[in-house]
């Protein structure tokens, strides 16, 4: 908190604040009123005497209504969902135990491992889209969930690892060792005490990796054709846009929409999420 | 039976021996502290004995068994670490109850021996606490509860007091002189602190870069020390140690510095006399430096000046300037002594300590 005169506060604390807040927050904004605007004013000249961007004098829910019986998005969050969650849970259960082992176990090039994996992480998607299109086509998974849940891993078990190692690192050693001079073996060890003393951790990177594959955009548009396959986020970019014409009050709702989930995840979660973050474990 | 028995233990990081041949007997239900500066070796050494290190070579018996290869949780030990280790996600009872947990005792045993040691550490109004709620002391008192509840053969404890402040630690000491008394199992207690290691054990190993310096009683450590790294490690202030030359004078053997000079007490004469014509180490303790009466032979005595005046209470330290060397000397709180005073002292020749100057062995 910044101490001293009242004046300086406001300078130094709430003016930014609110800058930073209009920042994050306009465009939210701008797809609420986007997508409560009737069509009559989306489509309206910038020069036309009642022109008003930021606000509406008529919202209407047709485009939400339109968004949700004309189209396939209820389909797409489906689809969605199924996908991060179950690509986050395959993620975390291999960031844990990896996380664990090079954080905590010795054995030969545990360091350059670890190194390695951050490296895996670095290489742009871009780049790897294309090598994976053919092995999801080998293996007759295009058009299908499984493309997406098997392709995300390869980045979010290296993220998932990565954070949980450095938490990991940092829960004390005595804490282990005394649970296993007690009568724990190695696994019960990590089950009873360092995976609970995790959960800020782990949380945290669930949430990470959960948003991850909820905005993942490419690997999507590549290794799915299908309308009813598809997510939210190529869904709403590939059928609502068709040709030159926008559909922008559909597109809007649906990215308002598509929002949601993850902006849900992280309010209920956030204590943990930044306990996770800052890693404060004392003995 | 529960006698530990060290026999040649070595510990090598890569090229680092951390340590070396190291032998020691633990008889059962005997408190044998460990002591030694940091990077001694004492951790590495009960880490191995404690299974959470591998040993390079030698063997760890406990009772007869071998257990070098097994695990830490068949070793039947327990152990209480520095920080204390406590788990954090867990309340105190269940901070107590893991171990019996995980050995699959019944529910209602865990019960009572979890009450039972609370009882015992005064911490019965804990138990559904977590640890981040209580204080130093408290914490402390769980990592011991936590230890006897599974009544083990053998107590490890690495340097459990140093985490607390000066006065908790005296407090603690005096609780676990008197709860170690109680519990009459064998244990192994590791400090760097020579008045843990002083008060605290049946006997003292002291350590010194992964060797074995010394074991004995308390006292034999004080009172005879083998080697100058025992006779400055042990005792509170260190000894003072001055360079002199032995040589034959027309009185018997005097050993000289340039700030002072004595006649060598007829009893280490015999012992000294192959030193004659050359440089030893002599040491004594502060509390062996007395002012000078009449009653003192004068070939023992020597002039000082007094440099620093400190006065504790029970007793007075003074920093004194002799010739070249400064000496700290513990006298009766009574004496009035300033800065820049001129006293006259004498040394106690029955606690004067010889030291080779090469091997640093006592003489």
């Amino acid at each position: 908190m910044i101490e001293g005169a009242k004046w300086r506060r406001w300078v130094y604390f709430y003016i930014p604040l609110s800058g930073f807040v209009f920042w994050l927050l306009f465009p939210f904004y701008w797809m609420l009123v986007t997508s409560i605007r009737p069509d009559r004013e989306l489509y309206r000249p910038w020069m036309a005497p009642n022109y008003t961007p930021f606000w509406t004098a008529h919202p209407t829910l047709v485009h939400v209504m339109d968004l949700l019986t004309e189209t396939l998005f209820t389909r797409w969050m489906l689809n969605t969902l199924f996908i991060a969650i179950v690509s986050t849970v395959i993620s975390l259960f291999c960031g844990v135990f990896a996380g664990y082992a090079l954080s905590r176990l010795k054995f030969p090039f545990a360091g350059s491992l670890g190194a390695g994996i951050f490296i895996t992480y670095l290489v742009p998607q871009t780049l790897l889209f294309i090598p994976l299109a053919d092995i999801i086509r080998n293996f007759h998974l295009g058009d299908t969930p499984w493309a997406l849940i098997l392709t995300y891993p390869t980045f979010l078990i290296p993220f998932c690892t990565w954070l949980l190692m450095g938490y990991f690192k940092a829960i004390p050693r005595e804490l282990e060792e005394c649970a296993r001079i007690d009568g724990a073996t190695r696994w019960k060890a990590m089950l009873y005490i360092i995976i609970p003393i995790a959960v800020p951790g782990i949380m945290s990177a669930g949430i990470f990796a959960f948003t991850l594959s909820w905005n993942e955009f490419i690997y999507a548009l590549v290794f799915l054709s299908s309308a009813e396959q598809k997510t939210v986020s190529v869904g709403v970019t590939s059928e609502l846009v068709r040709g030159d014409v926008f559909y922008w009050g559909q597109l809007m709702a649906g990215a308002l929409l598509g929002s949601i989930p993850v902006a849900f995840i992280y309010s209920f979660f956030v204590e943990h999420y930044v306990a996770g973050l800052t890693g404060s474990v004392k003995g | 039976m529960a006698r530990v028995l060290i026999r040649n233990l070595n510990k090598m990081y890569d090229d680092f021996h951390a340590v070396k041949d190291v032998n020691l007997e633990i008889r059962d239900k005997e408190f044998l502290v460990l002591v030694g500066p940091s990077g001694c070796g004492k951790t590495t050494t009960l880490r191995m004995v404690a299974g959470l290190e591998t040993i390079t070579s030698g063997q760890v018996l406990i009772g007869d068994t071998v257990v070098n290869d097994l695990a830490p949780m068949d070793r039947d030990i327990a152990m209480v670490f520095q920080n204390y280790a406590l788990y954090p996600h867990m309340s105190v009872y269940d901070n107590m109850a893991f171990g019996l947990k995980m050995r699959k005792v019944e529910r209602a045993e865990i019960r009572k021996r979890v009450q039972d040691a609370a009882d015992i550490l005064g911490i019965r109004d804990y138990l559904a606490r977590k640890p981040r709620q209580l204080s130093g002391g408290q914490r402390q008192r769980v990592a011991l509860g936590r230890a006897i509840v599974r009544h083990p053969q053998v107590f490890l404890f690495d340097e459990p007091l140093s985490n607390l402040d000066a006065k908790l630690r005296v407090q603690m000491r005096v609780e676990l002189k008197i709860f170690f008394n109680f519990l009459k199992t064998t244990e192994i207690y590791f400090t760097h602190d020579q008045v843990e290691a002083m008060t605290l054990g049946d006997r003292v190993v002291v350590m010194r870069g992964g060797l074995v310096q010394q074991v004995g009683e308390p006292l034999e450590l004080y009172n005879a020390p083998v080697n100058r790294f025992v006779a400055g490690f042990i005792g509170s202030p260190a000894m003072n140690f001055a360079p002199v030359r032995v040589s034959n004078g027309k009185d018997g053997l005097r050993a000289d510095n340039p700030g002072f000079g004595i006649d060598v007490p007829a009893e280490i004469r015999p012992r000294l006399q192959p030193y004659a014509g050359r440089d030893v180490i002599m040491g004594i303790r502060p509390e062996d430096l007395q002012l000078a009466n009449g009653s003192y032979p004068p070939g023992l005595c020597f002039d000082a000046m007094v440099e620093v005046v400190e006065k504790l209470g029970p007793e007075i330290l003074l920093d004194l300037q002799v010739g070249e060397q400064t000496m700290v000397a513990a006298v009766e709180p009574n004496v009035r002594a300033k800065r820049g005073d001129k006293l006259r002292f004498a040394l106690r020749p029955e606690r004067l300590h010889f030291f080779d100057t090469g091997s640093e062995a006592a003489i």
